[in-house]
C-alpha cells in the first residue's frame, strides 16, 4: 500500500517534470522556483493559451481576448469629466511593459497596498473624473479587460514584487492569511499548495497556486475572472467565509502569492480548467 | 498503564471537558492515540458507511484517497490508498483519525470529521461537525471491510 502510494506520487512528479521539460523546449517562458498553473494543466487547456506548433501564444484560441480587446478599446476611449483617455497620460500601451509585474505595490500617497485594479480605479476616479460603473467594478468586464490588457504588456516578463520596506507589513499579513487554517474543513492555503502540489484532489491536479495567469478564462466559469474570485472559490471549497474581491485581506494575500511567483513569467490572460 | 496511556487518559479527560461545553461536538475518550470505545454504542453499517465516504457533502474521502470504488471516477492521492486499511488498522485507530486526526499529526491536511472548525467557518456550517458520530461508526465499519481483495 505504502509502496503503491509512493509510486503514484512519484509518477505525478515525473509527469510534471516531463511537461515542464517539454514546455521549456517549446519556448513558453518558465522561471522562478515554483511552476505556473499552466504546467499543472491538461494539454487541451494548455493549448488554449500556447500554440506549440507556432511556438507562440495562442491568442486566437484564448477566450480571454474577448475581454482584453475591450480593455484595449478603453485605453484610447475618452471617459470622465476631464475628457481624457488612458492614452493621453500614458501614450502607447507598450509604455506599460514591466509595470504590472510589480503589483500589488505600496502606495505612499494613501499608505496602502494597491492591486493593479486599485491603481486603475485611482486613475479613473482622480485623474479622469470618470464614473465607476458596474463594468468598472472589480469583477466587471471592463475592469477585467483593462487589467488583462495592461498585464498583456508584461506577458513573459518575470513577476517582481517588493516585499521589503513599506510593503513588509502587508506581506506579513498575507503570509499569515496563507498559513492560517480556516473553514469547516480547517485547512490553510499552504496545506494544499505547499504540501501537495503534484497530487490529485479528485480530478484536480494541485498546483503551486500562483497568481501569474490572472485574470484568467476559467472553463468552469465559462468566463474571464479575477484572482480574488479564484481565491474566494478556494475559501468556499473548504467551507470558509470568503472575503470581498478587492478587500485588503485578499490584496495582502495577493502580494504573498505574487512573492511566491517572483521570477515566474506573467501569463495573463491565462486559461485554466 | 504506560506513561502514554496516562497522558492519553489525561488528554481524554481534557477533551471530554472541552466537548461537553459544545452541544454539537461529539464526546470521545482518547487512550494511547486511539479512541477504543464506539461513539454511539450502535454497530456501524458498512453499506451506509460506503455511501457517506463517497458523498461529496459528507466524507468526500475520494477527494484525497484511492478506495476500492471503481464505479466512482477520479480518486485523489493526497492521502494513502485505503484499499487494505482493514488489514493494517484497528477500529480504535481509525476512530481517532476520523474524529480529529490532528491529535495524531498536528500538521495533517485531513479534516477532523467530529470537530467543528473555529476560524471563518461559513455561517451555515458554524458549530457543526462534518459527520455525526453514527456516520463515523458507519465509515469505520466500511473501512474494516477493505482487505486488499477488491478491485480499485
Ligand atoms: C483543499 C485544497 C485547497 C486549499 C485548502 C486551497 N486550494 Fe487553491 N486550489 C486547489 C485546487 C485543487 C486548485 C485547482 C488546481 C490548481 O490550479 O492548483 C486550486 C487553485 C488555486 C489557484 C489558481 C492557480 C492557477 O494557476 O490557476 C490559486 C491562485 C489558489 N488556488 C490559491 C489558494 C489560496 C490563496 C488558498 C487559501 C486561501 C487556497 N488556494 C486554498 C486546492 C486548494
Ligand atoms: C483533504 C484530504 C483528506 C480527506 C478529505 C480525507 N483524508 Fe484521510 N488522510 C489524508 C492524509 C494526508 C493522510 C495521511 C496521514 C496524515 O496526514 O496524518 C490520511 C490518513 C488516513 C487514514 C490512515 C491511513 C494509514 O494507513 O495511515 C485513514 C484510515 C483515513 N485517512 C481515512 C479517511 C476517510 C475514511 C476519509 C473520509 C471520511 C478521509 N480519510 C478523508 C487526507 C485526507
Amino acid at each position: 500500500m505504502r509502496y503503491k502510494q509512493i509510486m503514484m506520487t512519484a509518477a505525478g512528479f515525473l509527469g510534471i517534470a516531463i511537461i515542464v521539460a517539454a514546455c521549456a523546449q517549446r519556448g513558453i517562458p518558465t522561471g522562478g522556483d515554483l511552476k505556473s498553473g499552466y504546467f499543472y494543466s491538461m494539454p487541451e487547456t494548455q493549448a488554449m493559451q500556447w500554440d506549440t506548433e507556432a511556438n507562440d501564444w495562442a491568442d486566437f484560441d484564448n477566450p480571454g481576448f474577448i475581454w482584453v480587446d475591450q480593455g484595449a478599446e478603453q485605453w484610447d476611449t475618452i471617459n470622465g469629466e476631464e475628457g481624457k483617455s488612458c492614452a493621453e497620460c500614458h501614450g502607447e500601451a507598450s509604455s506599460m511593459a514591466g509595470v504590472s509585474t510589480t503589483y500589488p505595490k505600496y502606495n505612499a500617497e494613501d499608505g496602502k497596498l494597491r492591486a493593479l485594479q486599485d491603481q486603475i480605479t485611482d486613475c479613473l476616479v482622480n485623474r479622469m473624473k470618470a464614473e465607476i460603473t458596474k463594468d468598472w467594478k472589480w469583477e466587471g468586464d471592463l475592469m477585467l479587460g483593462m487589467t488583462a490588457f495592461v498585464k498583456l504588456q508584461s506577458r513573459g516578463m518575470p513577476i517582481n514584487v517588493a516585499i521589503d520596506g513599506d510593503a513588509a507589513p502587508f506581506y506579513e499579513e498575507g503570509k499569515t492569511f496563507y498559513n492560517t487554517r480556516r473553514g469547516a474543513l480547517d485547512m490553510s492555503c499552504a496545506n494544499c499548495h505547499v504540501d501537495y502540489p503534484g497530487s490529485w484532489a479528485r480530478a484536480d491536479l494541485i498546483s503551486n497556486g500562483l497568481p501569474n495567469g490572472y485574470p484568467t478564462f476559467r472553463l468552469k466559469w465559462q468566463k474571464f475572472g479575477s484572482l480574488h474570485r479564484r481565491i474566494s472559490g478556494c475559501n468556499k471549497n473548504i467551507r470558509a467565509e470568503p472575503y470581498g474581491r478587492g478587500s485588503d485581506e485578499y490584496t495582502n494575500l495577493e502580494l504573498y502569492l505574487a512573492s511566491r511567483a517572483n521570477g515566474v513569467a506573467s501569463e495573463a490572460p491565462g486559461v485554466r480548467r | 498503564m504506560t506513561y502514554r496511556t496516562l497522558l492519553g487518559a489525561l488528554a481524554g479527560a481534557v477533551l471530554l471537558g472541552t466537548f461537553a461545553a459544545n452541544a454539537n461536538a461529539a464526546e470521545f475518550m482518547v487512550v494511547d492515540d486511539t479512541i477504543p470505545a464506539s461513539l454511539t454504542g450502535k454497530a456501524g453499517d458498512p453499506a451506509a458507511g460506503k455511501k457517506t465516504a463517497i458523498n461529496k457533502k459528507k466524507g468526500n474521502c475520494l477527494a484525497c484517497h484511492v478506495m476500492p470504488i471503481p464505479e466512482e471516477q477520479f480518486h485523489g492521492n493526497i492521502g494513502p490508498n485505503l484499499g487494505e486499511v482493514g488489514n493494517t488498522m484497528s477500529a480504535a485507530e481509525m476512530r481517532i483519525r476520523l474524529a480529529d486526526p490532528k491529535l495524531i499529526n498536528p500538521g495533517t491536511i485531513m479534516p477532523a470529521f467530529l470537530k467543528p472548525g473555529t476560524t471563518r467557518v461559513l455561517k451555515k456550517f458554524e458549530g457543526k461537525a462534518i459527520l455525526t458520530p453514527q456516520e463515523v461508526e458507519d465509515v469505520i465499519a466500511y473501512l474494516l471491510t477493505l482487505k486488499g481483495d477488491l478491485p480499485q
